[in-house]
């Protein structure tokens, strides 16, 4: 067992105590985020599990089994601190000034002995700039994490199949169409149809902000596909902007039913379905005038 | 030898696919088919293929290529009950089938060929068999 690993388990207490004021002293401290129960808690378990590993005599290879607990604990706060939305300084810090802590108790209690101090230093200094690296890593794993359950969430929520009347369906998108988007809309759309055995579907473009000749592809893709299954498609909700840009970039979609409004839409899928609408107040009205 | 069978409903001709199809079986189809047309000057000819998961580029041209023989010999030609997965792979492949009607299901398929062919021919039927479903 070396010097080191020797003084971190008998001052472990000096250098958590040390330790833990560096923390609170610090002026990017969280304490709304995490309180300061639970950070002490946390730094002595990764200071224990520290030890431990140490203790092993091995103080230079951080991907070791010794060290497999100690970078469980450290992934561990790193994930949980980058859902709790601590930037990524304050998680860097976290490690960081525990470097501080061992090397001040490694100074008092080396005093005199500068070749050693300074060895055990650099050692020391080496363990802890892994262990700041395997944080850095875990706390973007986390966020990366955060990102893409947020991004399947959005596709999730935009692409709701709406049954508007007997046989037929609504789809109004909202936000970009891309080829993983139009892969979720035609799908849902399409196991849609075959749940509800609707023959019309009107796929609503008003929420989408551009149509370029990637999304017209995209969309008429849509279109054979649900032409295929035995069902008509009509486009609707198609913006004096977004019919100069077609006209402009040359797409063809003469073959496709497009109408402006999700109004028009619904009107030409019940003459479509020949179902016929009709209002009641006009006969009450009749009826007063008479 | 493995055969699709060819069911004569009336005036059209109905074949349900329940097997996945290979390529000699798609060409033996195909050739009977046609075949059976031109034997029983069927009007119209109704594919089922909400048995059939998967697809190739060769299924989808023989499905254009019994569609386009049926319409020169004046039968339309309506596929039914596509799957959606079916549908995506056809569409991705670029074979959007121009020329085949679709349906959802055989009874829809059946109401579109009666409205595709028109009463008048087939009038010696309707006044057999009742009113027109037409008419709902």
């Amino acid at each position: 067992m070396n010097k080191t690993a020797q003084i971190i388990q008998k001052k472990k207490k000096t250098i958590l105590e040390n330790w833990m004021s560096n923390q609170l002293s610090d002026q990017a401290l969280r304490d709304d985020l995490i309180s300061n129960e639970d950070l002490h808690k946390q730094s002595e378990e990764l200071l224990n599990g520290l030890a431990r590993a140490m203790a092993t005599g091995n103080v230079d290879n951080i991907y070791a089994a010794e060290y497999e607990p100690v970078t469980e604990i450290i992934s561990d706060i790193s994930v949980t601190r980058a859902r709790q939305g601590f930037s990524p300084r304050e998680t860097g810090l976290y490690v960081l000034s525990l470097k501080q802590a061992i090397a001040d108790t490694l100074e008092q209690e080396l005093a005199g002995q500068h070749e050693q101090l300074y060895k055990e230093v650099t050692l020391v200094s080496r363990l802890l700039d892994s262990l700041s690296v395997i944080t850095f890593e875990t706390f973007i794993k986390g966020r990366e994490e955060v990102i893409l359950r947020q991004s399947d969430e959005i596709s999730e929520i935009s692409t709701p199949v709406i049954k508007v009347w007997d046989g037929i369906l609504a789809l109004p998108i909202i936000g970009t169409l891309d080829s993983a988007r139009t892969q979720v809309v035609m799908e849902n759309l399409l196991q849609e149809i075959v749940n509800t055995g609707s023959n019309i579907a009107i796929l609503d473009i008003s929420g989408v902000p551009a149509v370029d000749s990637l999304v017209a592809q995209h969309l008429m893709k849509t279109v054979s596909a649900t032409r295929l299954m035995g069902a008509e498609c009509i486009i609707s909700g198609i913006r004096a902007e977004i019919a100069q840009t077609i006209v402009h970039l040359g797409i063809d979609l003469s073959n496709i039913k497009t109408k402006a409004s999700l109004a028009s839409a619904l009107q030409l899928a019940f003459s479509m379905n020949k179902i016929e609408v009709k209002s009641n107040a006009r006969n009450a009205n009749f009826g007063l005038r008479r | 030898m493995e055969r699709i069978p060819i069911l004569k409903m009336g005036p059209f001709l109905l074949v349900t696919i329940q097997v996945d199809l290979y390529d000699r079986l798609a060409l033996n189809l195909e050739n009977d088919l046609i075949t059976m047309v031109s034997k029983t000057g069927a009007r119209g000819v109704l594919i089922d293929i909400s048995a059939v998961s998967i697809v190739d580029s060769f299924m989808g041209r023989i499905l254009g290529n019994i569609a386009s023989m049926s319409r020169i010999m004046d039968a339309e030609t309506v596929v039914v009950g596509m799957q959606p997965a079916v549908a995506i792979t056809l569409v991705e492949l670029g074979l959007t089938l121009q020329g085949v009607h679709t349906a959802l299901d055989v009874e829809k398929g059946m109401d579109l060929l009666h409205d595709k062919i028109g009463p008048d021919q087939l009038q010696e039927q309707d006044e057999e068999e009742g009113p027109d479903d037409r008419t709902e």
